[in-house]
């Protein structure tokens, strides 16, 4: 179990949260070779509603595709937050929206925040591309894929025309994250 | 050559799967969760010179499907619970015309539209007595992303060789959780055909069961001509109520499965050689009860778990001879006792059966089959 290492992304629907989970686990699985597992879960609704992504990253073969301690948790909503945040393992790390994540949730883990969704929309241009920034932030914190890995694996996923934009927002998140951890 | 690996998502496998098994005619009306084999297959058929059609409802997917069929064409449709619903009354009539087809259903809440993003497991039971009549089944349940795509290819197979609807029916968990998959070689799995005549048209008869129980299907467009229908029928196609004649149909439809059970059940057998308490799991539960059984184990807990990848026909022979095995067994799935039924009929009292039920759209977890685990032993 020691081996598994599982992830959240948590927000709305329409946040983009199920590709961020998508691209991190092809990142594991693709780029560095090991296993992994992504599997989401959202509400009826085209937009909004809580919405869920979650990736298992192992050496070895998964068996459940769920979570069941969360070593990382991102938040971009309060709901999220809220609804989300109950079984982050203890020494985790969680990281939310600054601007978005008001009450921030009890517990015994590292609370990792800036202004994810504004990081996007003025840092880098786009607001759409705020999964993108999310992702490099955990990418960061989390360690678990290689900051190489990920960027193949966005960069595989996106459009030419987009290419540039997206590495910026990765790169974008990955500084901030750290900047904001230390 | 590397192998070809992907990071594919249940649903793309299956279409993938469907690829590779040779279909060429995809009849369906888009619903969550099952959309995505739709959307690959509009893509990707095209391609290989096959034809995609989105129907007016699901009713209308099931005939266009058969019809595609009986031309010869290797045929699918996808759904989830209330389009299996709605489908119904032509998959009975696919079963009475002898049509091969596949129908991939991923389960989601119920009954009517129900929790559509949920998981469920409740749709096992739709795929035997859904539709009214007689009839045999296939159902098979994959747990995995590389297992929707064998066994999407599997169900076209036994589609061909039995000549009747096939069900595919993972849930939401399997058909929307994305994990690698190793893309077999053209080749690498076997890929069955329908058997066509070997008679010239004019002694050509679409039910002649001088050729067995799996009389050969000649496709329409081919010089072959003869008559199809949901009433029953004879040799020649033609609706009969000829006593002898409605009896011997009826009873050689149930026989081409049932005198064929060995080659159609599929199963998987985890640690049950000196295995006291079974879980016995299907689909995305499977792997929730393969954890728990690890962890048992490190326990030092003798468990062990039976994989049903055949739900239909069910595995009655392995079930029954498991329950005088073991001293407890356990039944966790995403509904409220479908599977334990028939677990606790093939047991016949030698083995108590305990269920884990949910039907709240969350998965069984593998702390929920570990604690009852530890409850019957």
């Amino acid at each position: 179990m020691s081996q598994r290492y599982e992830i959240r992304f948590s927000g709305a629907g329409g946040q983009g949260l199920i590709l961020a989970g998508v691209i991190m686990a092809e990142a594991a699985s693709i780029y560095d070779g090991k296993q992994a597992v992504q599997s989401q879960s959202y509400g009826p609704e085209a937009r909004g509603g809580a919405s869920k992504s979650e990736v298992i990253i192992s050496d070895t073969a998964i068996d459940y595709p769920k979570a069941t301690i969360v070593d990382a948790l991102l938040a971009l909503t309060q709901e999220a937050a809220d609804k989300y945040s109950h079984d982050l393992k203890e020494g985790g790390v969680l990281l939310i929206d600054s601007d978005l994540v008001k009450r921030i949730p009890a517990g015994n883990f590292k609370t990792v925040a800036f202004p994810i969704i504004n990081t996007a929309k003025i840092e880098v241009g786009r607001e759409i591309v705020a999964n993108i920034v999310a992702l490099g932030a955990m990418v960061a914190l989390t360690g678990v894929v290689t900051k190489e890995g990920a960027e193949k694996a966005v960069l595989a996923r996106v459009p030419e025309a987009f290419m540039e934009l997206n590495k910026k927002a990765f790169q974008t998140g990955y500084d901030k994250a750290l900047a904001a951890m230390a | 050559m590397a192998k070809k690996v992907a990071f594919l998502q249940g649903n793309e496998a299956a279409a993938q799967g469907a690829l590779y098994a040779g279909c060429s005619f995809f009849g369906g009306y888009p619903i969550t969760p099952s959309t995505e084999v739709a959307e690959v297959l509009s893509i990707e058929l095209p391609k290989v010179g096959g034809k995609f059609i989105q129907m007016e409802d699901e009713i209308g997917a099931m005939a266009a499907i058969i019809g595609a069929s009986l031309t010869g064409a290797k045929v699918l449709t996808s759904t989830s619970g209330p389009g299996l619903s709605l489908k119904q009354e032509l998959i009975g009539y696919a079963c009475i015309a002898e049509t091969p087809a596949v129908i991939y259903n991923v389960m989601r809440g119920g009954p009517s539209t129900g929790m559509p993003t949920g998981p469920s497991q409740s749709d096992v039971m739709c795929a035997k007595w859904g539709t009214h009549g007689d009839h045999a089944a296939i159902c098979l349940v994959p747990a995995s992303v590389q297992e929707i795509f064998e066994e999407t290819v599997r169900a076209f197979n036994l589609a061909e060789k039995y000549r009747m609807p096939v069900m595919i029916m993972p849930d939401e968990i399997g058909a929307h959780m994305r994990e690698r998959i190793v893309i077999p070689e053209p080749g690498e799995l076997e890929v069955i055909n329908r058997t066509a005549p070997s008679v010239p048209p004019a002694e050509y008869k679409p039910y002649d069961t001088k050729f067995g129980d799996v009389p050969p299907l000649a496709a329409f467009g081919s010089g072959y001509r003869f008559h199809v229908t949901g009433l029953n029928k004879a040799e020649d196609g033609f609706p009969t109520t000829k006593a002898a004649l409605v009896q011997a149909e009826e009873e050689r439809q149930i026989r081409k499965v049932d005198a064929n059970i060995d080659d159609i059940v599929t199963f998987e057998e985890y640690l049950l050689d000196d295995c006291e308490v079974a879980v016995v799991a299907f689909g995305s539960t499977s792997r929730s009860a393969r954890f728990a059984v690890n962890e048992a184990r490190k326990a030092g807990i003798k468990a062990g778990m039976f994989r049903i990848k055949t739900f239909w026909p069910f595995p009655d022979k392995q079930i029954s001879a498991l329950a005088t095995k073991v001293k407890a067994i356990i039944t966790p799935e995403m509904n409220l006792g479908m599977c334990t039924g028939e677990v606790k009929r093939c047991s016949a009292g030698n083995a108590p059966v305990s269920g884990i039920f949910r039907v709240d759209g969350e998965p069984i977890n593998p702390t929920q089959i570990l604690e009852k685990i530890k409850e019957v032993m």
